[in-house]
């Protein structure tokens, strides 16, 4: 069994409540951390435990808290980003619905360390439950003494509130997210200035997911030198994985990195193999933004080398033959599944969520969208593939903000990894007419067949 | 025409939401209050919900018209007492989210983005809900739920029927 430092009891019945919490050693971190430690200290131990973003892009923790504008007078804040909408990633509710005092204690720490006295969570709107399993966390640990006015008897204070968002996937970038939390529509900022400098209502700000703070206890509790001893090399301790698709055990695993992403898949511990006893057939391992690899490519790198759960070995070969480890929606899908149709789902979903500032991906992703529904349905001609790569390179690169890029990775990287399916669609437009075409007679690859 | 006022409880509850923010930054309270101005007002924001709530605010009514446009919980349309929303992304498609679509669809006689004749259900396609280990899956109102089987989705359309309770984010 793998260590587990964010999940190790969220089993314990009545975890979430405060009592239950602190008797299995909650909120300790809080203590050593404004008691014991100086602000400056605490960020120079975030940044030497190599702790990395875990909402996606992985940029090291920090070095992004240590860019805070140290300089301005202006109140300082923290903005938690629950906002999780990536397709495949439903990690940060599964923390937050099960383990509610993780998060705040992770918060009162890093608005210590930040020197913020005003933390956000800004969640989708969605998960208005949890909206309510957070405040009664927060509640409680108002009348413990671990938020308000001199927490712990000590001259810091500090104020945590919840803002739910209201179904739009482009608040989950930064910017576009402290917009909203400003009560405007959610179009990214032009950076910079970045949000350490001129954030929510223009004064320093750091955004950070919901996992990459509750890491931060565990940090503070063990020391950084014991949590990156977990991990390999800059992938540094444990992450969690949301799995879904066609495997047997769908659901959350803290892993540590470095896992073996064959073992992750087929081991009981963790996905319990593909499921119906049928084939791996691709896996998108870090949400639906990041490039799609066929199986071959997702257990081993072009090299030949075992590929593992690290954002290094999950990128090796690049965008050729590697992918990303995202945020670790990690979705599976087995010999029945019709790439094609999957790709028009994610382009549907990148079209539907464009917040419509920038042309190339305003139009670029309707016109992928269009363009995927027209060959899944028998409608599309041979040309049209290429035009999805040239739609996809025209907008990659050329936005303000990334979702474009996500938007046009998964159409670039089906192409390159599935090419024969999509001409497949193109010259038997008759047997994709039923929806569950290769449900019923699963893709064989002429070229493959011809080889042997 | 009803006037349109927020209850005692809800205005209170709003003005503890405006102090979350710094002084003169009370715009910010914006989606939560439009939150509660769908619950309260019969599931949607009309433009005189949309005015009051800017009264409200102190912003102007343009400021809270392109906010509701852009977000797409908020229904600037009347909808069915509940509405149903199935997720239809990718992890859900792969096991078998549209075929509970074609179930929800047959069963209430209607297609996605209608309301079924007797007011009571309107049928809503949204993309990825965070749900995708337990898919496929359907949100009315706050409520998951999660795993679905045509079976299960038939006992949900009977459960609702009876509680006749208009669905809400809030509740
Ligand atoms: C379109 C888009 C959507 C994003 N959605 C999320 C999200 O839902 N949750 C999240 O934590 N980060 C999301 N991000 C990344 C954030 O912009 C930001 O990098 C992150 O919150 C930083 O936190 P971290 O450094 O702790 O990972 C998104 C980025 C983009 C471009
Ligand atoms: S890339 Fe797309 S989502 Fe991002 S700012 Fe431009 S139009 Fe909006
Ligand atoms: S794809 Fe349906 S909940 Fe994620």
């Amino acid at each position: 069994m793998g260590k587990k430092f964010l999940l190790e009891h969220v089993n314990v019945p009545g975890i979430e409540t405060l009592p239950v919490y602190q008797s299995k050693g909650g909120y300790a971190s809080v203590e050593k951390a404004i008691k014991t430690m100086t602000p400056e200290q605490l960020i120079e131990e975030v940044k030497f435990s190599d702790l990395r973003g875990r909402g996606g892009a992985g940029f090291p923790t920090g070095l992004k808290w240590s860019f805070m504008d140290k300089k301005s007078e202006k109140p300082r804040y923290l903005v938690v980003n629950a906002d999780e909408s990536e397709p495949g990633t439903f990690k940060d509710r599964y923390l937050m619905e099960k383990l509610p005092h993780i998060l705040i204690e992770g918060m009162i720490v890093s608005c210590f360390a930040l020197g913020s006295k005003t933390g956000y969570i800004y969640i989708r709107g969605e998960y208005m439950y949890i909206v309510r399993i957070l405040e009664k966390a927060i509640d409680e640990a108002y009348k413990a003494g671990f938020l308000g006015k001199n927490i712990l008897g000590t001259d810091f204070s500090c104020d945590i509130y919840v803002h739910p968002g209201a179904g739009a996937y482009i608040c989950g970038e930064e910017t576009a997210l402290l917009e909203s939390l400003e009560g405007k529509r959610g179009n990214p900022r032009l950076k910079p200035p970045f949000p350490a400098i001129a954030g929510l209502y223009a004064c320093p700000t750091v955004v950070n997911n919901v996992e990459s703070i509750a890491a931060i206890p565990t940090i503070v509790n063990i020391t950084a030198d014991k949590y990156n001893d977990v991990g390999i090399g800059k992938s540094a301790g444990t992450k969690l994985i949301s799995a879904s698709g066609h495997i047997n055990k769908p659901g959350i695993y803290e892993i540590e990195l470095g896992l073996p992403v064959e073992e992750f898949i087929y081991s009981d511990e963790y996905c319990g193999g593909i499921w119906k006893g049928r084939k791996l057939k691709a896996v998108v391992a870090g949400g639906s933004s990041v490039p799609i690899l066929p199986a071959n490519l997702i257990l081993k790198t072009a090299k030949g080398e075992s590929r593992l759960m690290t954002y290094e070995s999950l990128a090796d070969g690049g965008f050729v033959s590697g992918t990303m480890l995202g945020s670790g929606g990690f979705i599976v899908m087995d010999e029945t599944a019709c790439i094609v149709r999957n790709l028009w789902t994610f382009a549907r979903f990148y079209h539907h969520e464009s917040c419509g500032q920038c042309s190339p991906c305003r139009e670029g992703t309707g016109w992928m969208e269009k363009v995927l529904h027209r060959i899944e349905h028998g409608h599309g001609h041979m040309e049209d593939i290429d035009l999805l790569v040239s739609v996809a390179k025209k907008i990659e690169g050329n936005t303000i903000c990334p979702l474009g890029d996500a938007a046009a990775w998964p159409v670039a990287s089906a192409i390159r990894h599935f090419r024969e399916e999509f001409e497949y669609h193109v010259k038997y437009p008759e047997k994709v007419k039923d929806p569950k075409h290769f449900e019923k007679e699963p893709f064989v690859s002429e070229s493959l067949l011809m080889n042997a | 025409m009803e006037q349109i006022q927020f209850s005692e409880d809800t205005l209170a509850l709003v003005n503890r939401i405006i102090k979350r923010y710094p002084e003169g930054k009370q715009k910010s309270a914006l989606l939560p209050v439009l939150h509660l101005a769908q619950s309260e007002f019969n599931g949607w924001l009309s433009a005189p919900v949309m005015d009051y709530v800017a009264s409200i605010l102190h912003i102007k009514p343009i400021e809270v018209y392109e906010v509701a446009s852009f977000y797409s919980m908020y229904n600037l349309k009347p909808v069915g007492t509940c509405l149903i929303e199935v997720c239809q992304t990718g992890p859900c498609w792969l096991r078998g989210a549209d075929d509970i679509v074609e179930h929800l669809q047959n069963k209430l006689n209607i297609k996605v983005g209608e309301t079924s004749s007797d007011g009571m259900f309107t049928l809503k396609t949204v993309e990825c809900l965070g749900s995708c280990g337990t898919a496929p899956m359907l949100q009315v109102g706050a409520a998951y739920h999660e795993d679905l089987t045509n079976e299960k989705v038939d006992s949900l359309l009977d459960k609702l029927r009876n509680e006749n309770k208009r669905s809400s984010y809030m509740k």
